[in-house]
């Protein structure tokens, strides 16, 4: 009886049919990068687990740590981290009822964007030098 | 003619049925990890690249290893509870909750490898 009547509703908006805009692209990316940043702090994790374990093991993990891959999971990371950690401002402030009208929202959402890549590299830099 | 008050039926509701705990214990654990993050990826930036001597000795002084274990518990809960809305949003049935189960129990096993770590160096 349920299926008796089929009728052709209309479709709720979803991803494919929203024209992509910044709010939205932050946003997916705020749980992107929050569930990325799982590879970094695993890899701390491994890494200091292996400073207490042992000397030897310690330069296994520090060698990979410190190889291109590890290399590309911290910066990677660093990214993530202060994406996330934008975001993360940015949703306390929404949470505050603030800056939630269209011109607000868009221009957040790129102070994230842009601001994620400035910290980022000041962050190479510090630890660099 | 309905006896409980408005407040008594929307007590405890909420689409995930546990109101507003969740959203809270999230902004408590935002605004900790906006202090502990930056402090941690120093450093933990400058440490790594030494020798197993230096990062030892690092972690062993007081002031990085409280941050670390801070950041252990509070970064894996707040990845516990972020991985679980996540899985809330995508995952239905009995899917659900190995999922929810499995990342409660990664989060755990990594700070809790984080704090031996942690422990060991101290000793």
């Amino acid at each position: 009886m349920a299926e008796a009547k089929r009728v052709e509703r209309p479709l709720s908006p979803h991803l494919q049919i929203y024209r992509w805009q910044i709010p939205m692209l932050t946003s997916i990316l705020t749980r992107i990068t929050g569930h990325a940043l799982y590879a970094g702090f695993f890899l701390a994790v491994w890494w200091l687990l292996a400073a207490a374990i042992s000397p030897e093991y310690f330069d296994f993990v520090n060698w990979l740590a410190t190889s291109w891959i590890g290399i590309l999971v911290w910066v990677g990371s660093a990214w993530a981290m202060w994406f996330h950690y934008l975001t993360g401002l940015r949703h306390l402030y929404y949470d505050a009822g603030k800056g939630l009208d269209v011109p607000t929202a868009e221009k957040l959402g790129w102070a994230c964007l842009i601001g994620s890549v400035v910290l980022t590299a000041l962050t190479v830099l510090l630890v660099a030098m | 003619m309905r006896y409980l008050t408005d407040r008594k039926r929307a007590e405890g509701k909420g689409s995930g049925h546990a109101g507003t705990e969740d959203h809270w214990f999230m902004t408590v654990s935002a605004v900790g990890l906006a202090f502990l993050v930056p402090v941690w990826m120093y450093i933990f930036g400058k440490a790594l690249g030494q020798d197993h001597a230096t990062v030892v000795a690092t972690f062993g002084r007081p002031f990085p290893a409280i941050v670390t274990g801070l950041l252990l518990i509070v970064g894996m809960r707040h990845f516990a509870s972020g991985a679980t809305m996540m899985i809330e949003d995508y995952l239905r049935g009995t899917a659900r909750k190995m999922a929810i189960i499995g990342v409660i129990c990664l989060s755990w096993a990594t700070a809790a490898a984080g704090l031996f770590a942690l422990v060991k160096i101290a000793l």
